[in-house]
């Protein structure tokens, strides 16, 4: 036994914190995404047109907005699957409030308070009663999604005010929509609470220890809580600009959303049983899957073949460092 | 674990995702787009289209579409086929309303944009194909059931409820063409709910009920497969002819065991065809889309559109033991 101990490798110093950065999951990532913008540079003479880049930022904003929020919760040990069950019941409220005569602004106002209560919804389940996320959030997956089309069936809102259309149709300035201004402005947010606040911190101590983290004194129910709530909220922005960008309402929309969100935060290098991971990594890893689908996209590789793809990648991406990890100590030995 | 081989590796991974080759660029491209893939119906419509294509000579059908049948998945292959500036749009939609925006932006940037078999808001294409018409379809359900009865016959109705308006529609264009068919007379009108055990159950009282009873007429997907089984289940077959509108898979052992002479639904084949020759008469030869203009389709004849720039393609495709093999395989 004490032998194990003295034989591994101790190192008499920390790495400096650039060769830190320069091995860590995000250079890896980022290295990737390099490597996918160049080679569909090569691959499609259409790839490289800034209004060609704008429409691909498309197949991730609205994502990647959910993704933040729901890799703190990922991290804090919990999951939520309703996400794109929210957007569902999120957009038919605002499309009924719409038949009603709502303006844009009350649209909003009810898309994020719809989505804020769904959430509050799962919090309670897993945070009062202390049911396991995973089981709840399967539960109001259908819930959410099922009273949509009890109240739509078969049918769909549209109609929706012209200045309603600005959030997932707009432009900022030339190139640069709405939607992207609502990302960077969303990750920057992420970015700051998860690693610059105390919240940020508890959030990592609750997913690596939950018991250790409530006899540190941190209230872990009432961050989950606040986690659940963060995640509806960020749902119903999603559904707003969805809505807007689609411009009607149907209960389908969003279908299958929540697994290529919960993809993006894996990719994103946050571990699935909580405890590690960044936003930064978020972040590349909605680029790379934006890059892929849209390259792919531009050679006109069949959707299935696409679904293919992100599976191998994201296998591929976890199981690679592993790999080199196991055969660099094998060589040691 | 050297940066190097963790670029290596990433360019080895990235590099086999993008092995197809890139098109030629002199050809017209027409993106046939589907509601999903993997689908029999829309895999021979794209059977169609490249017919059209080979006859055409120049032109590359970009057969695509998402892996679900949603509106979201479908504006993603939108917007990747606006980045290719492809010559035309030929789209089977998702949804309605929640295509149109991405199919404006297609329109705006020089592309044709027609939808087909299931339709865009007028705003959102130039023009919609649908693959027949309600007088159309009126008219070939009585005369699937006239042409087996040359000296004339009692016929049943066995549709779907009361209140299924395509079903009502097309019965009440069946009745302005009667006078077209003499002797044929439509003893009663009865609703299977487009339930299979309430239609076999319907049908079964039609034959009692009228023992001279020639045929059986089903506009129903549903009712003419209950139909056809009741027709078996009485030892009426050869007696009492099922046919109306059904599905080439559902209807072959009908076919096969005589229950039914013939049926019709629309054919994917001439639909895949007729679109792919619409977007290049539209695209390339400046057929302009518009109220009342005739806009040939090849073999299919022309187009006409009516007020909403939408058209008929053709009469429902009559399926019978003749062709019920090719099709029963791919819808």
């Amino acid at each position: 036994m004490t032998d194990a101990t003295t034989a591994r490798n101790i190192p008499d110093r920390m790495n400096s914190r650039a060769v830190r950065i320069f091995k860590s999951w995000e250079a890896l990532l980022l290295a990737v995404a390099i490597t996918i913008f160049v080679v569909n540079s090569f691959a499609s003479p259409y790839f490289l047109d800034a209004w060609n880049l704008s429409d691909a930022t498309f197949n991730f904003t609205e994502k990647a907005m959910i993704a933040f929020a729901m890799a703190l919760l990922i991290i804090a040990g919990e999951i939520d699957l309703s996400v794109a069950s929210i957007i569902a019941l999120a957009s038919t409220a605002m499309g009924l409030a719409m038949q009603h005569g709502a303006g844009t602004p009350e649209l909003v106002t009810i898309g994020l308070i719809v989505g804020l209560l769904c959430g509050a919804f799962n919090g309670f389940f897993v945070t009062v009663l202390g049911l396991p996320s995973i089981v709840v959030t399967i539960g109001t997956m259908s819930l959410f999604r099922g009273i949509s089309y009890i109240i739509l069936g078969d049918d769909s809102f549209r109609g929706y005010p012209s200045s309603f259309a600005w959030f997932g149709q707009g432009y900022i300035y030339w190139v640069f929509t709405v939607e992207m201004l609502f990302f960077v402005i969303i990750a920057v947010a992420y970015a700051v609470l998860l690693h610059k606040t105390n919240f940020g911190r508890a959030v990592y101590a609750i997913g690596n220890n939950p018991t250790g983290a409530m006899f540190s004194g941190i209230r872990v129910q009432r961050i989950k809580f606040i986690l659940f709530l963060l995640t509806g909220l960020m749902s119903g922005i999603a559904a707003i600009c969805l809505t807007s960008r689609l411009g009607s309402t149907r209960p389908s929309i969003a279908s299958g959303m929540e697994l290529e969100v919960v993809t993006m935060v894996v990719l994103g290098g946050v571990n699935i049983l909580g405890g590690s991971g960044t936003i930064p990594g978020v972040v590349i890893a909605a680029f790379v899957m934006g890059l892929v689908t849209f390259g792919l996209g531009l050679l006109n590789v069949p959707g299935l073949v696409m679904s293919i793809f992100i599976g191998l990648l994201l296998i591929g991406v976890i199981a690679l460092p592993r790999l080199w990890t196991m055969a660099a100590e094998r060589r040691k030995e | 674990m050297s940066v190097i081989k963790k670029l290596v590796t990433s360019v080895a991974l990235a590099s086999a995702m993008f092995a197809s080759p890139t098109m030629a660029q002199e050809d017209v491209r027409i993106a046939l787009v589907v509601k999903a893939l993997g689908i029999g119906f829309f895999e021979a419509a794209n059977e169609g289209a490249q017919e059209a294509a080979a006859e055409l000579g120049n032109v590359e059908i970009i057969y695509t579409g998402p892996t679900d049948t949603t509106a979201e998945g479908q504006i993603e292959v939108i917007n990747a086929l606006i980045a290719q500036q492809v010559d035309a749009i030929a789209i089977s939609s998702n949804d309605t309303d929640a295509l149109v925006p991405a199919l404006k932006r297609a329109m705006q940037r020089g592309i044709t944009v027609l939808s087909w078999d299931s339709g865009v808001a007028p705003e959102g294409r130039q023009l919609h194909l649908n693959p027949s018409s309600n007088p159309l379809i009126g008219n070939m359900i009585i005369k699937l059931a006239a042409d087996h009865l040359p000296d004339g016959g009692e016929v049943a109705l066995l549709s779907a409820t009361t209140t299924s308006t395509n079903q009502n529609i097309w019965m009440e264009e069946m009745n302005k063409v009667m006078g077209n068919y003499p002797g044929i007379e439509v003893v009663a009108t009865v609703y299977g709910d487009d339930l299979a055990d309430k239609s076999y159950r319907e049908a079964t009282g039609l034959m009692q009920t009228y023992p001279d009873l020639d045929a059986i007429i089903a506009p129903t997907s549903v009712g003419i497969v209950a139909a056809a089984q009741a027709v078996v289940d009485a030892g009426k077959v050869g007696q009492v002819n099922v046919t109306g509108l059904g599905l080439p898979s559902e209807m072959a052992g009908a076919i096969e065991s005589g229950a039914s002479k013939s049926f019709a639904i629309w054919n994917p084949i001439d639909l895949g065809y007729s679109a792919t020759m619409l977007a290049y008469e539209l695209s390339q030869n400046g057929a302009e889309a518009a109220p009342g203009a005739e806009i040939p389709m090849g073999r299919m004849g022309t187009l006409t559109l009516d007020e909403n720039n939408e058209g008929a393609m053709a009469d429902p495709f009559v399926y019978d033991a003749g062709n019920i093999d090719e099709f029963k395989s791919i819808f």
